[in-house]
């Protein structure tokens, strides 16, 4: 009917394209996918799958070849005692890491979502994002100075005469050490601070599409303002926080830089890695190493969806 | 003898705007009171300052005689029914419609049970176990009246609650709102810039303007006898006769009123006063004519049972009663 309509009139080539994908919905959304599916199938998905591959080959210990013959030696190895370490400090790293990030990212959050307007707003978006224009490396070592024994915290604690709370914290096992820039407390301090926006914003963008009047409603119903926050807003928020988690937990699981400039000389998961698979050149070891960050998500993902944190969205 | 709800001498400012600024309304227990006016007149922060959202910068909030201006709204024995319906999108009907027992520590037994007579009483049975945004605009609507009624409130808070359903669904739930209102004998304070359903729907009305309180009064006082200008021309449609006009036809009063309906076509024997078609406008059940006579343009609505209106350019003679007249008293210059 159309195609008689138009006879006669000479059809540009630009409108037959266009009308064409406009009939043909799966050769249009096949166009658009074809980049995107090449990229994450071949090279991402490929990559991984070479990654779990090499995990099942061996290495000769004489030669420091890969041997590429089924073994299920490096998850044996994965299972002693010093690598399990690694793993249970990494994870409790990352754990931390993220209910910190929660805990300093939900009010700020809301404050951008419900009060802040306009300018202010704006304005606190450059200061969230602000620290991820520069390099990281720059970020990481003013921290150290910032920690260091003779450091700016230190100065600053000592004119106010708190030096004993840093010393107290430094003397508690586990997460002290010499110096903040060489203890555990050191490193959670530097990881907080360069995870944090990746809390910030996505709690943000829960929050501001929570309409003002459901925590009115919640007041006018009869409850008070901490029964509003854990029964309505923080719900609301727990999307935003389970998307928040994702990043700040993967991004502390794996990263190999930050342990290695401050903290003590314990390691973590992304270092040995990097050790094995650099100076070792045990790839296959360090393959399996670095499917524990992935298990360790999916885990944590099926955790937060058993627990609902996806069924407000 | 105790109101349900009492201002006294209540200012709100919101920076330089005096969003209410002198109200002074009593509403007496069991009463449908509705506060009319356009948007920007403050009868929403009248509202919300009953519902504790708002903070009077002068004067009391009384609830049941109680002075609660600066009470938290968990405090007031006041529920709103809310614009938007704000139902909460991560629980279900049941939980949002128990949500007011919940808080006060109902157990789940008794506040399901509760809930269900609720959504009985609301015509909604048997969605307790669906989402929200699965019911439709009307549905959500009786969701947010089930979940505002199941504390009991003293005073039911309605702000404009029916602005979002369509014409018919609208009228249906304003005869259901008034219904259950009777039947529960709780005080209805509603707010709405609809003039129909204040009049339709209110034992009493406020009409509200730059806010203040322009006049407050059975609906049939509202439209017959208007104490303002404002309130003439906001509440149905008026014929304000001024000057050489009032004089003539008003005995002298600055200004008077008189209500298109009013006027009926007849002979040129014993009009009032003869004039020109200028136009004409269908509206179903009456025709609207303007029709201009000397100086000034007076509308004219024409029932079905009047025929065929006269076309545009056609000499019409216009009567009235005496009685038809309403002079707007020497005060009446406020408003726009």
């Amino acid at each position: 009917m159309t195609a008689m309509a138009l006879e006669g009139a000479p059809r540009s080539l630009r409108l037959r394209v266009s009308d064409t994908l406009y009939r043909r919905r799966a050769l249009l959304v096949l166009l658009l996918l074809v980049p995107p599916l090449l990229w994450v199938g071949v090279v991402y998905v490929g990559s991984l799958l070479a990654l779990l591959a090499n995990s099942f080959f061996g290495l000769d210990h004489f030669s420091g070849q890969v041997v590429r013959e089924f073994t299920l030696t490096n998850f044996a190895e994965l299972g002693s005692g010093a690598n399990l370490d690694v793993v249970a400090r990494t994870v409790a790293m990352a754990l931390a890491v993220t209910l910190a990030c929660v805990a300093l990212a939900l009010p700020v959050a809301y404050y951008m979502a419900r009060y802040a307007s306009g300018a202010t707003r704006a304005a606190l978006y450059i200061a969230i994002m602000l620290p991820l224009w520069s390099s990281y490396l720059v970020r990481l070592y003013a921290w150290k100075l910032l920690l260091a024994k003779e450091g700016a915290i230190s100065w600053l604690l000592a004119k106010l005469h708190l030096s004993w709370v840093l010393e107290a914290l430094l003397a508690t096992p586990v997460i002290g050490g010499h110096s903040l820039s060489f203890s555990p407390l050191g490193t959670f301090i530097v990881f907080v601070y360069l995870w944090l926006p990746f809390m910030i914003l996505p709690i943000q963008a829960a929050l501001e599409r929570v309409p003002a009047s459901l925590i009115e409603a919640s007041s006018d119903l009869g409850a008070r303002p901490a029964g509003t926050f854990w029964r309505v807003v923080f719900p609301l928020a727990v999307p935003g926080i389970a998307a928040g988690a994702i990043f700040t937990f993967s991004l502390t699981l794996g990263d190999y830089i930050v342990p290695g400039v401050i903290g003590d000389s314990s390691m973590f998961i992304g270092q040995v890695v990097s050790l094995q698979q650099g100076t070792a050149g045990n790839i296959p070891f360090a393959a399996a190493l670095s499917l524990v960050p992935i298990v360790v998500i999916a885990l944590f993902l099926w955790g937060a969806k058993r627990l609902g944190a996806f069924d407000a969205l | 003898m105790t109101h349900a709800v009492a201002l006294e001498r209540v200012y709100c400012d919101y920076g330089a705007v005096k969003a209410v600024d002198g109200v002074e309304l009593a509403i007496a227990a069991g009463e449908f009171f509705t506060l009319l006016g356009p948007s920007g007149s403050g009868k929403t922060t009248c509202l919300r300052m009953i519902g504790g959202f708002a903070l009077p910068t002068a004067g009391r909030v009384l609830i049941e005689g109680r002075d609660l201006t600066d009470a938290p709204p968990y405090a007031r024995p006041v529920n709103t029914v809310f614009q938007d319906y704000a139902l909460f999108p991560h629980m279900n009907v049941r939980d949002n419609v128990a949500y007011g027992l919940m808080v006060r520590g109902v157990p789940r037994e008794g506040r399901e049970r509760r809930a269900a007579a609720m959504l009985e009483l609301v015509r909604l049975p048997g969605v307790g176990g669906r989402r929200p945004s699965e019911l439709s605009g009307g549905q959500r609507q009786r969701v947010a009246l089930a979940r505002a009624l199941i504390n009991e409130p003293r005073v039911l808070l309605l702000d404009e609650p029916l602005g979002a359903l369509d014409l018919k669904l609208r009228e249906q739930m304003q005869a259901e709102l008034k219904a259950l209102q009777r039947r529960l004998g709780i005080t209805f304070l509603f707010v709405t810039h609809d003039q129909h359903e204040a009049l339709s729907m209110s034992d009493r009305v406020g009409v509200m303007n730059r806010g203040r309180l322009e006049q407050v009064g059975t609906p049939r006082e509202i439209y017959d006898s208007p104490a303002t200008r404002f309130v003439a021309e906001f509440v149905g449609a008026a014929n304000l006769l001024e000057g050489d006009a009032a004089r003539r036809f008003a005995d002298g009063a600055e200004c008077a009123l008189l209500r298109p309906e009013r006027i009926r076509l007849g002979a040129e024997n014993g009009a009032r006063v003869g004039g020109i078609v200028a136009d004409s406008q269908y509206f179903g059940s009456f025709v609207r004519l303007r029709v201009q006579v000397e100086a000034m343009t007076l509308a004219v609505d024409l029932g079905a049972a009047a025929g065929a209106p006269p076309p545009s350019g056609a000499r019409v003679n216009l009567h009235w009663d005496a009685s038809a007249i309403h002079c707007l008293g020497v005060g009446a210059a406020g408003g726009a």
